[in-house]
């Protein structure tokens, strides 16, 4: 048997996207900017899916441009912002919990005279309000926050945050990296006052390589990609039609019957806690006095006491159980993770620290699968350590 | 940009190996024709005249051919050449004269022509030949100075039914042909150090297998594909390598369970000089080789090292023995290794590595405590041996 949980990496596209992206490619091949009859056969995918996607934020549709993926809407969002905006100030705030996609982005801000301030987080992964309100200043341009953690699976109150960054500065832009939430929460930027949101099609059950960026009406960005002005110069390039045409297609069928989809994850997700945590010195990271349904449904950050991370991985992974040490992209970056460490925990527990994540396609029997894999090898890894 | 027809291949060492010299030259265009296999387009490889060449038969990328035919061990240097087919004078002039204008750009530097004459119906004696030439070439160049004793550019001219022109030298590796001084199997880990060893013994002609040993869950399978990786970087200079990977994982755990903590590593390198030895016997290899160098960890201590090669009969050949780190990184920065070598992947020497091992282990401590393997090492030994897994790295 096999058990992919390791859905926050990314998730098995949908039988209806990998059949739209082929239709692209057989048939509808044309350029989206040729004049004739394949090009706008061609264009029709983009604006379909344009037409999901605005629906799904209750938006418009000229507020979506569509993007290599999660990453680049992340750095056209904020780097794009804060090159428009500097000469209102050059101030940046973030969390200490951001993806590398957003982080690294500071970073390169930083290095081009912006100063950014990084908020701290509780023990669950909620951002110090205080610490952030206090921050804001007359040279604040632009806060960014990310919805769902990738790591933990804390979810962060955005309209609740909006609202109180916007009563204390009313011109500041809002970003909110929505990578992990997108498909799992209804969100609507205009009540929920985000300016600025990114998205990434192949953790919706879409392809790799496409994503959007919503950008709020009138917003002032700068594009960092120049060319022949597609995407109303945006973001010049020929269009990625097939990842397009797949990534509405994931839009559409992730929002059908959300709430049902969502409950059930939920159910799958407790039983699996209460399953694993019922194996000696097994705990769950960033969970500490909270209700179930104030984490995101999909994450499980689990602390197996006294076994490397990496260790268990490819142990498991010979039992057909794949998931994530710490964070998926930890094979890139061997460092200890910033979220497990931003959230207080220590050296030791986040060498023992791997992530389970589910999808809607995650069964019982694969739950009950893992949860059985690892209680066989807890013994055997427990016994051989380094001394 | 001169269109060369051919590749004069130089070699040293091998013209002083008496009778044996035959087996060296077929070895050493063996490699060369290995080398350009893996480059687009026809070549021919010949020996003649003590001499060998590599005539292109059809189009070519110069760029593709010299990086190959450089990572050759045994050629000392290129030489591409230009191959006039009409010897007349007044054609042969010319076409020099073309050659040094495409040749060198800026005419400022002394040389002289050094012409050979095996055409000996040829009008002009070789003397002849290069007098006449160096004064066309003057005319032609007037920048040109002619320095008979110690010129920067030696054109050379060799007249047979066609002529063929060279005058530059790309330096190759020097060394021997590989397959020249039989065989040994590498222990090849992640790390730098093997690697290097690798290319240091091919270079003096030995053809080399490797053996990795996988530790599975503790070493990941990135941790084997980037040996996989290691290999086939190296394979460009050694010729393809038959990669064995033990399954070491059971034997480890054993050790770690039965013997004390701090001679774990050296236990296990004992073990793993023994798995290494009875592949290579089966292979016909004659050494093993290894990328110790004194004192760089607790296991290659001068020690440490009599330990583990009390565990075999095979001679343990170890290139780097006596280099500092950084002369081991410079080469295999060279040969392309090191950047992999970097990726963090943990092998198997260092999963369970004690906090404080034995620097200084004696042989009787060890054997002492190797006496408590005796119930199951030698099935467990067996089964790595049954289990191997072979991959034809090329």
């Amino acid at each position: 048997m096999k058990a992919y949980l390791d859905n926050a990496a990314t998730t098995i596209p949908f039988p209806e996207v990998r059949e739209i992206m082929m239709q692209t490619m057989e048939k509808d091949y044309g350029n989206p900017s040729s004049m004739h009859q394949l090009g706008i056969d061609a264009e029709n995918y983009i604006k379909e899916a344009r037409q999901i996607i605005a629906k799904s934020l209750k938006a418009e549709e000229k507020e979506i441009i569509f993007t290599s993926g999660g990453t680049e809407s992340n750095n056209q969002a904020l780097i794009g912002a804060a090159f428009a905006n500097k000469r209102k100030g050059m101030h940046l705030i973030t969390t200490r919990i951001e993806h590398a996609s957003v982080y690294n982005p500071m970073l390169f801000l930083e290095e081009q005279g912006f100063r950014v301030s990084y908020i701290s987080v509780d023990k669950n992964g909620h951002i110090n309000m205080e610490e952030l309100l206090d921050a804001i200043c007359e040279e604040t341009i632009l806060v960014s926050i990310m919805y769902v953690n990738n790591e933990i699976g804390a979810v962060e109150n955005i309209a609740d945050i909006s609202k109180k960054i916007k009563e204390k500065k009313n011109d500041i832009i809002f970003h909110v990296d929505a990578i992990q939430a997108y498909g799992k929460y209804y969100i609507y930027p205009k009540r929920m006052g985000i300016d600025l949101l990114s998205v990434s099609g192949h953790k919706i059950h879409g392809p790799k390589g496409i994503g959007f960026l919503y950008i709020k009406d009138k917003l002032k960005i700068n594009p960092y990609i120049y060319g022949g002005g597609q995407q109303k110069g945006l973001r010049s390039g020929t269009e990625n039609v097939p990842g397009i045409a797949g990534l509405g297609m994931a839009a559409k069928l992730i929002y059908e019957n959300q709430e049902e989809k969502i409950q059930r994850l939920y159910e799958l997700k407790e039983y699996f806690i209460q399953k694993i945590t019922a194996l000696e010195d097994v705990y769950i990271n960033g969970s500490d006095g909270m209700e179930i349904t104030d984490m995101a449904p999909h994450v499980v950050s689990v602390c197996v006491k006294g076994v490397g991370s990496e260790v268990l991985l490819h142990a498991l992974e010979d039992k057909g159980v794949y998931v994530s040490s710490g964070s998926a992209c930890s094979s890139n970056h061997p460092a200890l993770s910033g979220t497990l460490q931003a959230i207080g925990l220590e050296k030791k527990i986040i060498e023992s620290t791997i992530r389970f994540s589910f999808s809607i396609f995650t069964t019982k029997e694969e739950l009950d699968y893992a949860v059985t894999a690892l209680e066989e090898l807890l013994p055997i890894l427990r016994r051989y350590v380094r001394r | 940009m001169v269109k060369y027809k051919a590749f004069l291949i130089k070699y040293a060492e091998i013209g002083i190996k008496g009778k044996n010299r035959y087996i060296f030259e077929n070895a050493l265009v063996s490699q060369i024709k290995s080398a350009l296999k893996a480059v687009d387009g026809s070549f021919q490889v010949t020996k003649e005249q003590g001499r060998l060449y590599v005539e292109t038969l059809s189009d070519y990328d110069y760029e593709d051919v010299t990086e190959a035919l450089k990572c050759v061990f045994g050629i000392v240097a290129i030489c591409p050449v230009k191959i006039i087919e009409d010897t007349a004078w007044e054609t042969l002039t010319k076409e020099v004269a073309v050659y040094m204008k495409e040749t060198y750009a800026d005419k400022n530097f002394t040389f002289k022509v050094a012409a050979k004459r095996a055409d000996k119906n040829y009008p002009f004696t070789s003397p002849e030949v290069c007098i006449e030439m160096g004064a066309y070439l003057l005319e032609q160049f007037p920048e040109l100075t002619v320095d008979v004793h110690n010129p920067d550019v030696i054109v050379n001219i060799e007249i047979r039914s066609k002529a063929y022109i060279y005058s530059m030298i790309i330096p190759g590796l020097g060394g021997l042909p590989v397959g020249t001084a039989g065989k040994a199997m590498v222990l090849l880990s992640g790390g730098i150090d093997s690697p290097v060893s690798s290319y240091m013994v091919a270079k003096r002609g030995v053809e080399v297998e490797a053996v990795y040993f996988h530790a599975p869950p503790y070493t990941s399978e990135r941790a084997k594909q980037k040996v996989i990786d290691l290999a086939k970087k190296v394979s460009k200079y050694t010729g393809p390598i038959k990669l064995h990977v033990i399954n070491f994982t059971e034997i480890q755990m054993y050790i770690y369970d039965q013997c004390p903590h701090d001679q774990l590593t050296i236990i296990m390198k004992r073990y793993m000089v023994k798995l290494a030895e009875a592949l290579g016997e089966k292979d016909g290899c004659l050494g093993l080789v290894t990328g110790e160098s004194i004192g760089q960890v607790a296991s290659q201590t001068m020690q440490s090292m009599a330990v583990i090669e009390d565990a075999c009969s095979m001679p343990i050949y170890r290139p780097v023995i006596a280099f500092d780190k950084q002369d081991i990184v410079d080469i295999a920065e060279r040969i392309g290794t090191y950047e992999i070598s970097i990726q963090p992947y943990e092998d198997c020497c260092t999963t369970f590595v004690a906090k404080h091992p034995v620097t200084k282990p004696t042989l009787k401590s060890i054997c002492k405590s190797e006496t408590h393997l005796e119930e199951k090492i030698e099935e467990m030994f067996q089964k790595a041996l049954d289990n191997v897994e072979i991959i034809e790295i090329s």
